[in-house]
């Protein structure tokens, strides 16, 4: 009896060598009688280095060896085994049961079966190398299919069309690596014609990265509209997600509301990167502290505010901007970015000077490493629509050193640029002096009374009010300000210092003041409306004055 | 011009008049404390702040007058003004430092208030 048996399936299906045999040499048995039953060889089995070292075909029967698979193999009825060595290395075996005449295999035959083995060897080698070639496109396809199912869902989420703000310019850029990232953005139309501007990041890549980014956004756009405030809004998306968050998975993410009328820009910061301003004095980082979004429930988020004046900028990124690598393996990095900032117009004009900036860095060739997002918000520098009439002008920016009664110095500047426009004596005198403490304060506490360190006034005029902006260096780390509200009954019976009237004073001389820092910066924006339409308000909050 | 080069105090009727002229901020400190010391040197029926020369004034120069007023009413002496602009008026006014000092037109007003209140 003669019989090929096939190579089988589960001959070498627990080895390197038997996983290729195994899927790749299915061949149907040339007789359909005496097959042997299958017999698997275990890596370490003894024969498997027997058989790869053998000349030729191997006498089972005769073969004295501590191996479970040749036991197998004797017990299946193979009398002979044939290696098939390609290129040195082991890729099947044929086996054979007794001849059909009983009688026992031939020298002829044994050569017959090496030559066979010869020239079946690479043949089947090829067979393994194309269905191998087959399983790993499969696996390329289904890899590349799940990259375009996460590009979808990013791109689905991400703003259709940015809003059309009078005086302003927003701009986007969001561009996926090959292996989607998780970075988004979003612009968010909220109540009274304040927007939310978010930029987020989420770990991981592909599907899963692009459902978290999902399921953030909606929460995210869903808590913005009920809750405004930046800070509470990240607040309640974090306790959302933290539940359902997938291990070792989180989302930075910075969300700002912006009052398009006024410029105040208030924000929050879940871990993100910082977010820089553009002003007259340069860029500036907005710093606001926050933990990453999903990590940890019961997170506050610190809610800082800035004001953008007519002429700033502010550029939100994702953190593919900064880290992309130059051929060095040199990062890009924040200072670069800073300084593109301050350097470059603002709106889609930076978008396209710091791509320019991103490719000569990292060359033309480069495959970009991960998701690049950028969103950009200008407010024009001397036409910026208010209550839907005339512009706001800047009237004049100028600096005072600080020193001890330089406070007259701007009052007397600003009263001289402001009396024209209208406003009574009576209102003027107060706006005199609401300048003039602000300057106090600015010079004193945010300068610290340091020549070097001027305070910058700025103003402004709209249709019916003037606003004066005085900045000074003390927005990274304030010095103490005073909460005490003044009591002049307190005062006056020593239970409180006789100081402590500066803020108090400028809140009840002007119409509105607007208090905001960043990372550098400190600015107390005073508004008074040229008409008396508008009571005076008695406000005794916090005070810091001299 | 600061009230430190140019504040005199003058004596009426038992009354003594500081008169503020100038700047009153921190430059005019030691100023009014000295002014303060020699009003107050021989105890006055009242003393009188005249404000008709006086020119800016911040919220380090309402310390000051604050100040004045808290040595007044430790002494008992009352305490009066007189002489200010509408602006600086109203600023007393807003700080409520005129619940406790008597505003007059005019420095005639201010010394008869005080001899009044006293009698």
């Amino acid at each position: 009896m003669s019989t090929v048996t096939g190579f089988r399936r589960r001959f070498f299906g627990r080895t390197a060598v038997a996983d290729r045999t195994a899927r790749d040499a299915v061949t149907e048995p040339v007789a359909q009688v005496d097959e042997v039953a299958p017999v698997d060889i275990a890596p370490n089995d003894p024969l498997l280095a027997y058989l790869q070292s053998a000349s030729g075909a191997v006498d089972i029967s005769e073969l004295e060896l501590d191996s479970p698979a040749l036991a197998d193999l004797k017990a299946a009825g193979v009398k002979l085994a044939v290696p098939l060595v390609s290129q040195g290395e082991l890729i099947g075996v044929l086996n054979l049961g007794p001849r059909r005449s009983e009688q026992e295999y031939s020298t002829d035959d044994r050569k017959l079966l090496d030559n066979l083995a010869a020239q079946a060897a690479p043949a089947l080698r090829v067979g393994q190398l194309v269905r191998q070639q087959q399983a790993e496109a499969r696996t390329r396809e289904r890899f590349e299919q799940e990259l375009e199912v996460a590009r979808l869902i990013q791109q689905n989420f991400l703003p259709k069309k940015l809003p059309d703000l009078p005086g302003w310019q927003v701009a986007a850029y969001y561009r996926p690596a090959r292996e989607v990232g998780g970075d988004f953005y979003d612009v968010i139309p909220l109540r009274d014609g304040q927007v939310g501007f978010v930029v987020g990041d989420v770990t991981d890549k592909g599907v899963p990265a692009a459902l978290v980014m999902a399921a953030t956004r909606s929460v995210l756009r869903a808590s913005a509209q009920r809750l405004i405030d930046p800070g509470v809004v990240l607040e309640r998306v974090n306790e959302h997600l933290c539940p359902d968050m997938p291990a070792k998975m989180f989302v930075t993410c910075l969300y700002g509301v912006l009052e398009p009328e006024t410029g105040r820009f208030r924000f929050a910061n879940a871990g993100h990167d910082l977010p820089y301003v553009k002003t007259a004095d340069g860029s500036v980082e907005l710093r606001a502290r926050g933990m990453p979004l999903g990590l940890m429930s019961g997170m506050p988020y610190e809610e800082k505010e800035t004001v953008l004046a007519p002429g700033d900028s502010l550029l939100l990124h994702s953190d593919g901007v900064v880290e992309a690598h130059n051929p060095d393996r040199e990062m890009f990095g924040f200072p670069r970015l800073k300084e593109a900032v301050a350097m470059y117009p603002g709106g889609g004009e930076l978008i396209d000077r710091v791509l320019t900036d991103l490719r000569t860095h990292t060359g033309p060739d480069a495959e970009q490493e991960d998701d690049i997002t950028m969103v950009t918000l200008a407010r024009s520098p001397s036409a910026v629509q208010t209550h839907g009439s005339a512009p706001t002008r800047q009237l004049v920016e100028f600096e005072v050193p600080s020193a001890e009664g330089n406070e007259r110095l701007a009052l007397q500047r600003v009263s001289a640029i402001v009396a024209p426009l209208g406003l009574d004596d009576a209102r003027l005198k107060r706006l005199e002096t609401a300048v003039g403490e602000a300057t106090m304060n600015a010079m004193e506490h945010g300068n610290q009374y340091r020549v070097e360190q001027p305070v910058v006034v700025r103003v402004f005029t709209e249709a019916d009010l003037v606003r004066v902006q005085i900045t000074d260096q003390g927005g990274g780390d304030p010095p103490e300000r005073e909460a005490e509200v003044p009591d002049i009954e307190a005062k006056l019976a020593g239970l409180q210092r006789p100081r402590g009237w500066g803020l108090f004073l400028i809140k009840n001389m002007v119409d509105e003041a607007h208090e905001t820092s960043d990372g550098d910066l400190h600015t107390l924006e005073l508004v008074m409306h040229l008409n008396d339409g508008t009571e005076v308000r008695d406000e005794g909050g916090d005070d810091d004055d001299e | 011009m600061t009230t430190s080069e140019l504040t005199a105090v003058r004596r009426r009727d038992g009354v003594a008049v500081i008169d503020l002229v100038g700047d009153v901020n921190a430059t005019a400190e030691a100023a009014i404390d000295a002014a303060w010391a020699q009003a107050t040197e021989v105890e006055p029926e009242a003393v009188v702040l005249n404000f008709e020369d006086a020119g800016y004034i911040n919220s380090t120069g309402i310390a000051l007058i604050v100040g004045m007023m808290a040595k007044a009413r430790a002494h008992a002496i009352p305490i009066r003004a007189y002489g200010l602009t509408p602006h600086y008026r109203e600023i007393f006014e807003i700080t409520r430092l005129a619940d406790f000092l008597a505003i007059n037109p005019d420095e005639d007003s201010a010394v008869r208030g005080a001899e009044r209140s006293n009698t």
